[in-house]
């Protein structure tokens, strides 16, 4: 396999993994289906949005109407556009999805390349470290973390606004959605962590690393320049299939009242308050959940879709 | 065999340990204390509270005084909040959870199983196609979604159930359909690539070319070996499901675990806090434990290279 980061020199070589990849997702229409709607889904939230009526607008005289020129979807029992608040409820709900992934992918590659490629103790200490917080309930530990933090961020965002006088209101905004990145990326590490640390144990025996160390490098610079992008493979699959999972953590998390509040807003909380008016007005409900589950169903579809398209032994069954 | 529940075990408890230590320290970490809030009781009765809870201890005599009561009496302390001993509490509403859970599980069980190896056994007919589009659905959609759109169609469309509630035993079906909901997904998925993976070997094209018929095939000689991968998940899934359940339990007002957790976070109550966590901990731990023995009497391959 070509260990060079370098793109040009990999179109070069021509049959490179990742343009074998590419031409077997090709042929896979429900992953290609999938992967553009997530395309168009960021389109919308973060772009669309934008030029749609603002979302925390209250028009009384004007609720629960249906569908009209100036509210596509029509508006909810305040007289707010339906279309976009979903449209920005997206924006938090993907925000927390990516960005918490993020943060967990990051942790996850260090310490699984740190653990495979040291070795010995240090490895063994490492894994044990992980099976012992893969036993804990995940939940119960990211909700009680995600209160602590977001205590934290609570006081941080009042010192800011006092001394370098930042927008008060921007600044609680961002605030109460910076506990969610932490508090899930730091425990949703623990899978990618075991799965590049397998990867890197038979990547470092292989011959370009001996080639590599022949040349005289540094561990460092072989660990981070020919072993990790090696490993960005299984990476990639695993961050497309846990973008969907944060992002119903998050739901469930802003559900219960202890994630996204007021003035922010979520698919997880338009989805709790729209269950309210369930029975005499179920877009309010069904609306928000049809934009969250098709956005999940095609990160799940493409994630698969590319652990396919990536490791071909796999895509039997 | 021995050797290896015995290291299961061991690693168990230092999993309850760690677990103890992390939520102690995150516990502590929230600010203010169970009485800050409290506008309406006095300075000096707050203070006497807080002597009598033994919060004003210092952190590490508090952090080793709740494991010694936990050792030695079971006692995982007395609410805050609501001023109960919190075995008490847990024990009332445990139960509540364990049925619920059970039942969800059961169903999940009975559903993922079949359509699983129906999957499979058809591989890439329209049964697999649609039951597996059903298992992706059943992941995707949450469970606060189901659960009031069950309770308009079946509750109050058709009056066949409660709203919500826990008065009569139909009262389990809704909640119970609910939250197996995504554990039924799972399982379908892992029994159909579990199978899958069996019905390729030598020995199933051995059995089919002895002339048997395609059941019992299945039956006797797949699907020991295709469940694998589910019974493995069952165990964790299950304690997920009793411990999970919150949402579930808020939307059927079901007076399960969950709303002890979910009410102790936000009222900052340490000890039911704690008592909560450790004790799904512990129920994790056991199913973990569980499973891992089961999967190892079912596979002997398992049990061999991790003693």
């Amino acid at each position: 396999m070509n260990n060079s980061t370098n793109s040009d020199a990999q179109r070069e070589v021509g049959n490179s993994l990742w343009r074998d990849a590419f031409l077997r997702m090709r042929k896979n229409r429900l992953a290609l289906v999938s992967f553009w709607l997530v395309v168009l889904m960021l389109a919308f939230c973060f772009v669309v949005a934008w030029f749609c009526p603002n979302p925390d607008k209250i028009d009384l005289d004007n609720k629960f109407s249906g569908p009209s020129a100036s509210h596509l979807l029509g508006t909810d029992q305040l007289g707010r556009d339906i279309f976009s608040r979903t449209l920005f409820g997206g924006q938090i709900s993907l925000l927390v999805g990516f960005v918490a992934t993020t943060v967990a992918i990051g942790i996850g590659i260090v310490v699984g390349a740190a653990s495979g490629y040291a070795g010995g103790r240090t490895d063994a200490i490492i894994m044990r470290s992980v099976d012992t917080l893969f036993a804990i309930p995940f939940l119960v530990v990211v909700i009680v973390l995600q209160v602590v933090i977001a205590e934290w961020t609570k006081n941080a965002s009042g010192w800011i606004v006092e001394n370098w006088d930042w927008d008060k209101k921007l600044t609680s905004r961002i605030a109460n959605i910076i506990p969610l990145f932490i508090a899930l990326g730091l425990f949703g590490w623990l899978t990618l962590a075991r799965i590049v640390r397998a990867q890197v144990l038979s990547l470092k025996e292989q011959e370009f690393v001996e080639a590599a160390k022949a040349l005289g490098y540094t561990r460092m610079r072989i660990l981070f320049r020919h072993i990790i992008p090696n490993t960005l493979g299984p990476t990639v699959v695993y961050a497309t299939l846990t973008v969907p999972g944060f992002i119903m953590y998050e739901a469930t998390l802003s559900y219960l009242g202890l994630g996204v509040e007021a003035p922010n807003s979520s698919w997880g909380i338009l989805i709790r308050d729209g269950a309210n008016f369930l029975e005499t007005e179920p877009q309010l409900l069904i609306i928000p959940g049809l934009f969250f589950s098709l956005t999940l169903l095609a990160l799940n579809f493409l994630g698969d879709g590319l652990r396919d398209a990536l490791d071909p032994k796999a895509s039997k069954d | 065999m021995l050797r290896f529940i015995a290291n299961r075990f061991l690693q168990g408890i230092i999993v309850l340990i760690a677990l103890y230590t992390i939520t102690f320290f995150l516990i502590k970490a929230m600010p203010g204390d169970p009485f800050t809030g409290e506008k309406n009781i006095a300075e000096e009765t707050k203070e006497l509270m807080r002597e009598k809870y033994g919060l004003n201890d210092s952190v590490f005599t508090q952090y080793f005084l709740y494991l010694k009561n936990v050792f030695t009496e079971g006692s995982l302390g007395i609410s805050t909040s609501k001023a109960h001993s919190v075995n008490e509490m847990i024990g009332q509403s445990f139960p509540v959870s364990c049925v619920l859970g059970i039942t969800a599980l059961l169903i999940a069980i009975a559903v993922g199983v079949p359509l699983g190896v129906a999957s499979a056994v058809r591989q890439n007919s329209w049964i697999d196609y649609s039951s597996m589009a059903w298992a992706m659905i059943g992941i995707c959609v949450p469970a606060f979604t189901v659960g009031p759109i069950l309770q308009i169609f079946l509750a109050m469309k058709l009056p066949l159930f409660n709203v919500a509630g826990w008065s009569s035993p139909r009262d389990v079906v809704l909640p119970a359909i609910t939250l197996g909901l995504v554990t039924t997904a799972y399982i379908a998925r892992l029994t159909r690539s579990g199978m899958l993976e069996i019905l390729s070997q030598d020995y199933i094209r051995t059995a089919h070319a002895k002339g048997l018929p395609i059941s019992r095939v299945v039956m006797k000689h797949a699907l020991r070996g295709g469940l694998l991968p589910a019974v493995a998940y069952i165990g964790p899934a299950f304690a997920a499901l009793i411990s999970g359940s919150f949402i579930v339990e808020t939307i059927f007002q079901v007076p399960g675990m969950g709303q002890h957790f979910v009410n102790a976070t936000k009222a900052r109550d340490p000890f039911l806090l704690q008592g909560v966590v450790l004790f799904f901990g512990l129920l994790i731990v056991i199913m973990n434990l569980a499973a891992d023995i089961l999967t190892g009497l079912l596979n002997p391959r398992v049990r061999l290279t991790q003693e």
